[in-house]
Formats: structure tokens, sequence, C-alpha cells
């Protein structure tokens, strides 16, 4: 327990140094923030669209689909904003930056997580969260405790499940260093599935988001609790409790697909 | 300190064979080294590029699992024990930085002592030290990015040595280096040794480092150890034959000089080949400004690459303890 507090603190330390580093160049900082800021208008306007001209989408209202939109973008941005940096990982293998890794008494995952940190990726959560007020005035939700803290718990799952879904798909880097074109098209595409209800997809794919990748679970699932909605797939309500319990899970199932890689690559010799 | 038995590694590459098709080959990086080396000692490492010298540095550091051998650097298993013996050992890899390059000096030193957990006190006292000896204090808040490559190497050394370690790997710290900077590397590194008894395994393309700092050298070539001993004899045996580069005012015919001969010309340049037991260099010196009008000149000691393909060739087994 004192040692995960000692790991902690260090994660703070080493990524505060990472904003430092950032705000050491003030004008790009100042850009990057603008081009973020623009670009969420941008989505702002394109999500009003669809909403503006559907007003129901598979059985769901416009609030509704705000409230699944809501917790699968703050899920996605919280994820890409402690590891969105995960990309410039396949850089480190190339350039033999991951031995430096591994002569460190830390963990290799927590140093490479750190390796970078992008304040301006702040801007995609605050979106999220408006779009998540938005949706609760809109709707007419039937307030309970246990539906209120479904929602904070729903985005911390939901930001688990992306984490573990990406650091799982890092690893490919550690076979196939110039992957990260599939591994962006797993991770970006993923984020796009999550913000829709599922009932709209094809069965297949339906699937392969409850079972397989879980992102049924980042915001589908939770948002029917929230919303006392009955699924689609006829699947048992239960399971709009399991987030944190999948999150959990695909988190050990993560960890343990990391140190396999690190594993493979130390004797392999990268 | 650190002991080596029969340690392996293997490689599987992919060769290309064909448009499409690849074969897998195994590649021996590492074939059977057995070595060990005393607390306190400064070893020097050395081989021609592609020997071998990296795979086992980075074995001995536990970045790679050895594919056979038994290995124990401070009583540990490196693979296995990873994150204790990273606490215990420092590591320089020359042309690799260890620092954060957007951040001032003082900024990497701090985050490091809080990596290895150093308590404040003793972070202060080592870092007193070393920026006194290595004069750290005109760069610390500079960021690393904008460091020259001297100075640079100098924060590095003090990085890897921050937290009190046993054992120091060096990896080509004087690489690039000019000779005032690698003058000031070999001093600090010899001090270190001397003064807190860390054991030091120097990788080095430079027989010069080895001449100041180690009293023992071990040669890899193609995976196997083919020299373990001092320098001094490896000097006597193999690495008698110097060279002299003189630069005359004009072009001249080969130069006949007593105890040398001319093995290349160029224009006004010459290359002198001479026996260090049979001349001097300021015998040579003399004898070529007696025949004619001498402009410049300089030694160049016998380099690694030449003394391994000497070990070869005398074919006689070389005495590896």
């Amino acid at each position: 327990m004192a040692d995960l507090r000692a790991l902690a603190a260090v994660y703070v330390r080493l990524v505060a140094s990472r904003i430092r580093a950032h705000l050491e160049y003030p004008v790009s900082f100042s850009l990057q923030l603008v081009g973020t800021a623009l670009l969420t208008l941008i989505d702002f306007v394109a999500i009003a669209v669809i909403f503006v001209n559907v007003p129901e989408l598979g059985e769901w209202t416009v609030g509704e689909v705000a409230l699944l939109y809501a917790l699968a973008t703050i899920s996605f941005a919280l994820t890409d904003l402690a590891i969105g940096h995960l990309d410039l990982f396949p850089q480190m293998i190339r350039d033999g930056t991951f031995d430096q890794i591994l002569v460190r008494p830390l963990p290799s995952l927590l140093q490479v997580v750190t390796m970078d940190f992008a304040p301006r990726r702040i801007g995609k959560v605050i979106q999220g969260v408006v779009v998540l007020v938005l949706a609760l005035v809109l709707l007419d939700v039937d307030w309970t405790v246990a539906r209120a803290l479904a929602i904070p718990l729903a985005i911390a799952a939901g930001a688990i499940i992306y984490a573990s879904v990406w650091v799982a798909l890092a690893t490919i880097a550690f076979w196939i260093v110039d992957a990260i074109e599939v591994v962006n098209a797993f991770t970006y595409g993923g984020s796009f599935l999550s913000q829709y209800p599922i009932g709209i997809f094809a069965r297949w794919l339906q699937g392969l988001v409850v079972f397989v990748v879980p992102l049924a679970f980042v915001a589908y699932f939770p948002a029917l609790y929230v919303l006392g909605k009955d699924d689609a797939l006829g699947l048992p309500q239960a399971l709009s409790f399991a987030s944190p319990l999948v999150a959990v899970l695909a988190a050990l199932v993560a960890g343990a697909v990391w140190r396999n890689a690190v594993r493979h690559y130390r004797s392999a010799g990268g | 300190m650190i002991e080596l038995e029969g340690i392996e590694k293997r490689f599987v590459v992919r060769v290309k064979t064909g448009r499409l098709r690849r074969e897998r080959r195994e590649v021996m990086a590492v074939a059977g080294i057995s070595f060990s080396i005393e607390p306190g000692a400064m070893v020097g490492y050395v081989g021609p590029n592609g020997a071998g010298k990296s795979t086992t540095v980075k074995m001995l550091t536990g970045i790679l699992v050895p594919s056979a051998g038994r290995l124990r650097v401070g009583g540990l298993d490196p693979p296995r024990q990873r994150i204790e013996l990273a606490r215990r050992i420092g590591v320089v890899f020359g042309q690799r930085s260890q620092l954060w390059w957007d951040l001032p000096l003082a900024d990497s030193f701090d985050l490091l002592r809080h990596i290895y957990r150093v308590p404040e006190r003793r972070h202060r006292e080592n870092l007193d030290r070393f920026t006194q000896t290595l004069a750290l204090d005109d760069f610390l808040s500079t960021p690393v990015r904008q460091l020259s490559l001297g100075q640079r190497m100098r924060g590095e050394l003090t990085a890897a040595l921050l937290h009190d370690p046993e054992i120091v790997f060096l990896d080509e710290p004087t690489i690039g280096l000019d000779v005032v900077a690698k003058a000031a590397v070999r001093e600090f590194l010899a001090e270190v040794n001397r003064e807190r008894g860390v054991t030091v395994l120097l990788t080095t393309h430079d027989l010069a480092d080895i001449e100041r700092l180690c009293s023992r050298l071990l040669i890899i070539d193609h995976g196997r150890l083919i020299w373990d001993g001092g320098l001094d004899e490896l000097k006597r045996r193999y690495g008698q034959e110097r060279t002299m580069i003189v630069d005359l005012e004009e072009a001249a015919p080969p130069l006949d000089v007593p105890g040398a001969r001319v093995v290349r010309v160029d224009g006004p340049r010459q290359w002198l080949s001479f026996r260090r037991d049979e001349t001097s260099a300021a015998e040579l010196t003399a004898a070529v400004a007696a025949r004619s009008h001498l402009v410049d000149l300089a030694i160049e000691e016998t380099e690694i690459e030449e003394i391994v393909r000497r070990i070869y060739a005398t074919g006689a087994t070389p005495p590896v303890s």
C-alpha cells in the first residue's frame, strides 16, 4: 500500500514535469489550445446537426442519445488526456528509449505513460461535460441516489476500459513497430462506436462490443440503467451494473498483456 | 560483484530470401561468455562494432534475458529482479539520454531523486559534490536540449551516480567528446571509483579511456571473449606497432629512416610505421626532421580493430582466464 502511494506520488511528479515542459513554450501551447477549442466547436456543430435532423435514433430520444454521447466522450477524453501520448510508444521502441526505461526502478508502463502529458487535451473533456449538462437538462430522469452515483462511476469505469484496450493494442508495437495506424483505427474507431446505442449496429458488431472488446460497457449499459430503458439485445438487466467489474477485468487483462509483451521484448531484444 | 558463466544470447532475425519470402535465422550475439569482476574494480570492455558488447551490457543491466548461462550482478538475478537491481546500478548509454530533454538539468536531477527515492539530504550532498567536480553550475538551469555534448555527458554521469549505485555501466561515455571534455570525464570516473569504491564496467572504442582508467581489459569479438588481462600485457604482445603521420613542406619520395618504414604516401603527408620497443617517437621525429622539412606530426596508437585482427593473426588461443 505504501508502495502504491509512492508510485502515485512519482506519477504526479512526472506528469507535473510534462505540463511544465509544455508551458515552457507559451506560444505553441496557446496555439494548440485555440486549435483544440476550434475543433471542439466544430464537433459540437456536427452533433447539433445530427440531433436536429434525427429526433430519434434506434428508439432513443435526442436527450437520451446526448447522455450516451456525453458518457462515452468524457471517458474517452479522460483516457486520451492520461495516455493519449501512447502513440509515441512505437518511436520509443525504435530509438531504444525503452531500454532506458528498463534500467529505472519503476514499472515500465508507468514510465511509458508519463513520457508526455498534453494539457490541451482537457478541451475534449470540457466538451463532454457540456453535453452531459445539456442531456440532463433535456431528460426527465427519475433520480435516485444510485442513478446519480452511476454517472461518475460509469465515466471512471469507461475511462479504465478505454485505457485497457489502448494499452493492450499498443503492445503490438513490441512485435511490429509501424503498427500505429492499425492501433488508431481501433482506439479512435472504438470511441466512435461507444457513442451510439448499440441497437443500431449490425448483429456481429453488437456481439463484438459486448463480449470481445467491451466497449458497450463504457456508456451504453450505464446509460440504460440511468434512463431505466431495456436493452435492445434483450440481455439481462444485471449487465447495467457490470461496468466497474468489466473495468477491473479489462485492466487486469491489459496488465497481463503488457507484462507478456515486455517479457517478449526482453527475450527477443526488441 | 558481477559474475557471468557461459552466458549466451541468441536472436531470431528474419532474412529476406525472395520477393516475399522471409526466413527465420538464428543469430548468436553472445556465444558463451564467462568472467567475474571484484567489487571496486574498474574494467574495460571493448570490441569492434557488433561484437556483442551492448548485448552483454543489456543482459547485465536486466534489459535482456540471457538465452543460456548463469548471471549474477550484486548478488541479484538481473532479468528476474530488474527493479531491485535498477536501484543499485547506474547506467549511461553514451548515445542516448536518460535526462528529460525539455527540462532544465536541475529538474531532471530532482525527478531522479524521487524515482530512486534518495533521501533529501543525501541527494543534496551528492549533487553539491558532483556540481563542484564537474563544474555543472553554469548550466544547471539550462534545458538539456540546449547543452553541448560535453555538458550533457557531465549531466548524464551525475544522473547515473546520484542514487549511490554500487555498480556503474558506462557505454561509450566519451564518444564524440573533444580532448578537454574526455579528460574531464576520465578524471571524474577515476575519482568516483577511488573515493566511493564504485565498481565500473566501461564499454568503449577508445583505448585511451582504458589506458587512463582500467587495470583490466576484456575484449570481445563475435560474441566470444578473446582477451582478459592487463592493457600493458596486451600492448606488449599485439600493440607494438604505432604509426607516425608526418606533414612535410612539400611532396617527397618515401623517407628512408632507420627503425621505421613508410606504409603510405599522400602528397606531402607520409605514414611511418614503427615499433615502440625499437624506436621512440622522439628519435623518429629527430630523424625525420634531419632529412626533410617537417611541418606537423601526429602519432596514432593501434586501434582496437587492429589489435583484434592481430590476436587472430597470431593464431594462438588468446589467454583468457
